[in-house]
């Protein structure tokens, strides 16, 4: 065990699943001399040469696309997109092959990459470098979308996407990449994609979220506990698709009430697939509309305001007691 | 601190081998076996039969949109003839021909355009890709394979099919100057059949030509004359030969013209004329093809009856196990097939609500 920040730990994902399996390549912009802008990818090229870690030119529909065209023909890809809000140009090759091929070509070729991007607000950044469009990928059958919360299942997860037999979309959170450490085993661990986890027990009120908001979610609930006497269930979805709609409707049949918490802005985002599951399965449980403290339906503002727009703890506490005084 | 003319160290050239009147240039010329030149023609004039009864079943409703080859087959079986079987093929969707050569069966191609994705199944071991209808797109794709291939040492080369369209999207920029950075085995076949739907090539590019584009690349470009199927296949063979002794990408130029419509759904009357469709007629890439044949004393007027009844009859043939194999494809539900390694819990679901629905 060593107490390891989210960028070591995807190090330590990256490190050893390019120890255990030759054909595992990373690529993208400045991932192997300077090791990643953020570092996730440091020492790789030391350890695996330019041919396993590479320097792309700067072009990210390539990086994706050769990605595909890689993934198609034995290797298993680790693409980084420097940063969320410059993967709209992949999204084409996401959307038209890397979902596709397995079923264009009725199971000749399949397409076991990771996308690797980081996404999110909060750390003071430029213009573009603050969103969060998970839905996009979200949204788009064939593709399978992750975002951890913490080092550990980070690296547990990122070992589970880079095994997957499908593409996958890794999303880390910039905010957490350095805020805190966790014990993270040395040796392997994985852990499934499509399983949400229960974070913190709860019985008046469940609260869902993943990413980022993940942490804000567990002080809104320690913060209710200590004022308002509640007891709130707290779900970490961890992967966004395929969701794991059994835990979260497990979770309303003993609670009543859900607050959805995630900072993407609010329409058509997570939350409204997520109550619309709540709706579909356990409608007759629930005793008040489901909550959403999200971000709102507006472009993230640069980061003088950022953190208004996220949804903080306040607004985190706020809408959890309007759902229980419904 | 004069100003200086700069040398990219790129000499481009247009090579024509057989002209409109199928006489050819004996030092130019490549070492073809008869064998291979009849298999050659034949490949051409199934490609051109089977694109005209597709027409005619697309015409009668019996199948829907497809992107007819008519005039192009020189460009393409010129190509795909100098690749090895182990070499990989990326088409764009209007390369029937090349399909064909590459091993596609007549029945499936019927079967996609019919509506069935069973069509589209490629065998284990065969290096063809799928069709890419997204233009530009696969070039990148073709990019990732030739990395794929260098990495693992293996003695194959990629040839990624694209038209003149295709040369104004960004990804195959993006593709040309990833291959030409990691000295790929990746040639990029440009079919120039001077019409991107209903814009033509001076709307496309104010470039002198295509072949052009591999300067800035760094990486070695030639303009052919795309009707002359020898001359394709000659510089496509010099490119395979290239690429496998890891010298890198090549950019062919293929100058043809598409004869017949974009898909079955365009009008081509409503921005080109007649009179320029005639012009290229007699460039037809079949006829120069069989003149030269002729001339060499392989191919009679008789061989041509005999081949074309031969032909109409495996068109013929294949339109049967087509129908047969649509009989068998009653079922939605493989809509569900091939989405994910394994199904997950929500599209299981998914799949009941529609076995339900179907079952009556």
């Amino acid at each position: 065990m060593s107490k390891l920040t989210m960028i070591e730990a995807l190090n330590l994902a990256l490190k050893q699943e390019m120890e255990k399996d030759d054909m595992v390549v990373v690529l993208g912009e400045d991932v192997a001399v300077d090791g990643g802008v953020f570092r996730v990818t440091d020492g790789l090229l030391e350890a695996f040469g330019e041919k396993r870690v590479i320097d792309t030119p700067l072009a990210e529909s390539a990086i994706v696309g050769a990605s595909i065209g890689m993934a198609a023909c034995g290797l298993k890809p680790v693409c980084e997109i420097q940063f969320s809000g410059f993967s709209y140009m992949t999204i084409h090759q996401l959307e038209n092959h890397a979902a596709r091929l397995r079923g264009r070509s009725c199971g000749r070729f399949h397409v076991p990459l990771v996308l690797r991007t980081p996404y999110g607000a909060g750390v003071r950044a430029l213009e573009h470098h603050s969103e969060s469009k998970e839905i996009y990928y979200a949204h788009t059958p064939g593709l399978k979308m992750v975002i951890p919360s913490s080092p550990r299942n980070a690296r547990a997860l990122l070992v589970s996407a880079i095994r997957d037999p499908d593409p996958v979309i890794f999303y880390e959170s910039k905010a957490n990449y350095r805020a805190f450490r966790e014990e993270v085993p040395d040796e392997e661990e994985s852990q499934p994609i499509g399983k949400a986890e229960v974070v913190r027990e709860g019985k008046d009120l469940t609260v869902i979220s993943y990413g980022a908001m993940l942490r804000r979610s567990l002080e809104a609930a320690s913060q209710l506990e200590q004022e308002d006497g509640v007891s709130a269930e707290v779900i970490d979805l961890l992967t966004l698709s395929p969701m794991d709609d059994a835990c979260f409707c497990d979770s309303l049949e003993k609670t009543g009430r859900v607050v959805v918490v995630h900072e993407a802005h609010r329409s058509f985002g997570a939350g409204a697939e997520i109550i619309a599951r709540l709706m579909e399965n356990s409608l007759l449980y629930l005793e008040a509309p489901v909550g959403r403290a999200t971000g709102f339906d507006c472009t993230v503002p640069l980061y003088a305001r950022e953190q208004a727009y996220l949804p903080g703890v306040d607004r985190i506490v706020r809408i959890c007691r309007e759902t229980l005084s419904f | 601190m004069p100003k200086e003319a700069l040398d990219p160290g790129i000499d481009l050239h247009k090579l024509s081998i057989l002209n409109e009147s199928g006489e050819v240039d004996k030092d130019l010329e490549p070492d073809l076996s008869d064998e291979r030149l009849l298999r050659m023609h034949r490949a051409m004039v199934w490609g051109r039969q089977f694109d005209e009864r597709m027409l005619k079943l697309q015409r009668g409703g019996r199948m829907g949109t497809f992107a007819p080859i008519k005039g192009q087959e020189a460009s393409q079986i010129g190509a795909v003839s100098a690749l090895e079987d182990e070499d990989w093929f990326v088409p764009s969707f209007r390369e029937t021909a090349a399909e064909i050569w590459r091993g596609k069966k007549p029945e499936d191609i019927l079967l996609v355009y019919a509506g069935y994705n069973e069509g589209g199944a490629i065998p284990e071991g065969v290096n063809n890709f799928p069709v890419t209808i997204p233009v530009g797109t696969q070039t990148l794709s073709a990019a990732g394979i030739a990395y794929a291939v260098q990495y693992q040492e293996k003695p194959q080369v990629v040839m990624v099919f694209f038209g003149d369209g295709a040369t104004s999207e960004g990804d195959f920029h993006e593709a040309m100057n990833f291959a030409g950075v990691f000295t790929l085995p990746l040639i990029f076949l440009c079919q120039n059949n001077q019409w991107a739907i209903s814009v033509p090539l001076k709307k496309q590019t104010r470039s002198q030509t295509l072949a052009q584009k591999a300067v800035a690349y760094g990486i070695p470009g030639i303009q052919v004359d795309g009707n002359d199927v020898l001359a394709v296949y000659a510089a496509a063979k010099e490119a395979a030969d290239r690429a496998r002794e890891n010298e890198g990408p090549t950019l062919i130029e293929c100058v043809t013209y598409r004869m017949s419509l974009h898909t079955t759904a365009d009008d081509p009357s409503r921005y080109r004329t007649e009179e320029e469709v005639e012009a290229w007629e007699k460039k037809d890439p079949i006829s120069r093809f069989q003149t030269y044949l002729m001339g060499k004393d392989i191919l009679s007027e008789a061989d041509l009856d005999s081949m074309n009844e031969e032909i109409k009859q495996e068109i013929e043939d294949a339109e049967k196990k087509w129908k047969e194999k649509t009989e068998d494809l009653t079922d939605p539900l493989v809509m569900f097939d091939y989405q994910y390694d394994t199904l997950p819990p929500y599209l299981k679901r998914q799949r009941e609500e529609l076995e339900e629905e179907t079952s009556g």
